[in-house]
């Protein structure tokens, strides 16, 4: 296997983390992803972009595991990944965020975020029934973890908050807090900036390249704004009906005249 | 002081004594109802199933014994043995766990996203079923169930109430322990569900199926351990009302007594399942004690649910539910 590439700022990307062959996804008559196949690397910031419809959430949720493909292959970490549920698919390291935020909006945020942190907490009933001294610790480290998720990305003011009271912005930040909690291999982010104003898409913009700059996270987001995908992306997957049309650096996908067609020209926003 | 007002005071204490008891029942409903959408009407006959069970271990009965005995011929009833208590309680728990397990593995695990009135007919098959296995497990008789639980009347309330008023009040040991239990297993209850990880899964689950998916939650796993957790308040409840009034058929109908709690306290609210539950204690005794002679007869049956069908128009979300504004 090759070991990556050097980006065009000077970033060192690694080997395959996760594989996609052949991927077909069908619901009844409709085809939501026809027989596409791409790859993404350690330490890169893979895009899925397209019109509305084009699967390109579909495509996120067979990597989580929330729906099964049709046809085709996964292969995660060098080997092919068995028909998983997604909590399962959680535990071996993928977090992810929603398109329409799925946030517990009972709890507090950092109760929120403390939830990220459950696949990283060892200890069994018993021992939490009685609080045990190793369930205490392991509470008091995982709460460390999530502060600093918390602080990292300025909700302090908002961590005793319940969800439910905050505004849109700020929920799709909570939500990337508690999918960084899990400290996970791969993050998956549905639309993170869909919806917001300019401030707060900025401000998202800097935690997503700070994250993959400071913790090496590997990302795989969806995003609409071709301007923001310019911006952060090493590779982009570009999808249409369904189809990869295009494939490559930023640069190579805006030159390349099928995607120009199928998404660029008919683009106005 | 007139002794009307006196008696009255005696009254609504005993009421809230009752209401605590309701509150129990309730709160195996609020927890299944907030974990998983589902309304259990089993619940009653799980506490039914586990008092008997706890009766059946104790005195050292063959289950099955009467299917045994019909099959081989044989006349085998018990072991010849008496087990302790707590050892009892022990083994109830476990059974109540394994209960949890069947229930999920076996019925609901085959009906996740099915419409809430599908689950509740489900339950309602499960309540049956549960109601046969316990009559076939340990015979429908009436049985004594005795843990070692106080009853009969508090002396030193007598005595005190007596040198205030000049009349002892009458309360039943067996009710004051019942309040203790009960405000125990709630803070038990709470600790639970606020501060450990499990805890903390379990109100994901409550709350969002998808988003607690998405973070590595098995919803099966915490299914499991919230019906195990309401067959363990089903015991509970069932050895204070089994103590109180014997284990027999009619300690399934006390789930019948939690409805109306329940719409007054909403569904989804463990405060609202304690206050509503002393509202209806008190209310209905106290609404025996001054309106029932004047309307010549018991009130005690229909009261509660007169007052819930009321409290229900005026504010449907129950007590402490949010309100509910249609979005459109
Ligand atoms: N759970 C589902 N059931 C049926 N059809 C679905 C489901 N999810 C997605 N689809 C269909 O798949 C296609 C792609 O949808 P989606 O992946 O959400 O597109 P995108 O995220 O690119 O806007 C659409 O036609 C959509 O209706
Ligand atoms: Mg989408």
């Amino acid at each position: 296997m090759d070991d990556g590439y050097i980006t065009e700022d000077g970033r060192k990307i690694g080997g395959v983390v996760m594989e996609m062959k052949n991927i077909t996804l069908r619901f009844g008559g409709v085809v939501a992803i026809k027989d596409i196949s791409f790859d993404i690397r350690e330490g890169e910031i893979r895009a899925i972009i397209g019109p509305n419809g084009a699967g390109k959430s579909s495509m996120l949720n067979v990597i989580s595991g929330f729906y099964i493909p049709s046809e085709g292959e996964v292969f995660y970490k060098g080997s092919k990944r068995p028909q998983m549920r997604p909590f399962e698919v959680a535990r071996q390291g993928i977090a992810r965020t929603f398109q329409n935020i799925a946030l517990f909006e009972g709890m507090s945020v950092l109760d929120n975020v403390m939830t990220g942190r459950l696949n990283h907490m060892q200890s069994n009933l018993f021992q939490q029934a009685l609080w045990s001294g190793k369930a205490e610790r392991e509470e008091t480290a995982n709460r460390e973890v999530a502060e600093k998720v918390i602080d990292f990305l300025e909700i302090q003011h908002i961590r005793k908050t319940p969800v439910s009271r905050l505004p849109y912005g700020l929920k799709k930040r909570v939500e990337l807090a508690r999918a960084l909690a899990a400290e996970p291999q791969l993050l998956l982010l549905d639309e993170p900036m869909a919806g917001m104003n300019v401030e707060e898409k900025e401000d998202m913009c800097r935690f997503i390249l700070d994250v993959n700059d400071e913790f090496g996270t590997t990302i795989c987001l969806i995003e609409h704004d071709m301007g923001v995908v310019m911006d952060l992306s090493d590779r982009v997957v570009v999808m249409d009906y369904g189809k990869k049309i295009g494939d490559g650096t930023p640069n190579e996908v805006r030159n390349n005249q099928e995607v120009i067609d199928a998404y660029l020209g008919v683009s106005h926003d | 002081m007139s002794d009307q007002l006196i008696y009255a005071m005696e009254v609504t204490l005993n009421g809230l004594m009752a209401g605590v008891l309701y509150a129990l029942v309730a709160l195996g409903f609020v927890l299944i109802y907030k974990a998983s959408g589902i309304f259990n009407y089993a619940q009653g006959v799980m506490a039914l199933f586990a008092a008997m069970t706890l009766v059946g271990i104790m005195n050292g009965q063959v289950p099955f014994s009467h299917l045994i005995n019909a099959m081989f011929g044989t006349h085998i009833h018990h072991f010849g043995w008496h087990v302790p208590a707590l050892i009892a309680i022990i083994l109830t728990i476990g059974v109540m766990i394994l209960l949890a397990w069947a229930v999920q593995y076996f019925v609901m695990r085959h009906l996740v996203n099915q419409e809430p009135i599908i689950l509740f007919m489900a339950t309602i098959g499960l309540a049956y079923f549960l109601e046969g296995l316990s009559d076939l497990m340990w015979g429908s008789e009436i049985k004594k169930l005795d843990v070692g639980l106080p009853q009969g009347i508090n002396l030193w309330l007598d005595e005190v109430t007596f040198n205030i008023f000049g009349y002892g009040f009458f309360v039943d040991n067996l009710d004051i322990v019942a309040t203790v239990i009960a405000a125990l297993l709630v803070a038990a209850l709470v600790a639970f569900s606020q501060y450990t990880k499990q805890g903390r899964a379990m109100r994901a689950v409550a709350d969002d199926h998808q988003a607690a998916l998405s973070v590595g939650i098995s919803l099966n796993y915490i299914w499991v351990m919230v019906w195990s957790v309401a067959g363990f308040v089903a015991l509970v409840a069932g050895i204070v009302w089994g103590t109180k009034s014997g284990v027999q058929f009619s300690l399934s109908l006390i789930a019948l007594k939690a409805l109306p709690v329940l719409m007054l306290g909403g569904f989804t609210s463990i405060p609202g399942a304690i206050v509503g539950g002393l509202i209806i204690g008190v209310g209905e005794k106290l609404f025996d004690f001054l309106i029932g002679p004047m309307i010549g007869g018991a009130t005690e049956n229909w009261f509660a649910y007169v007052l819930a069908l009321v409290f229900l128009v005026f504010r449907p979300q129950g007590l402490f539910g949010e309100k509910i504004i249609e979005r459109v």
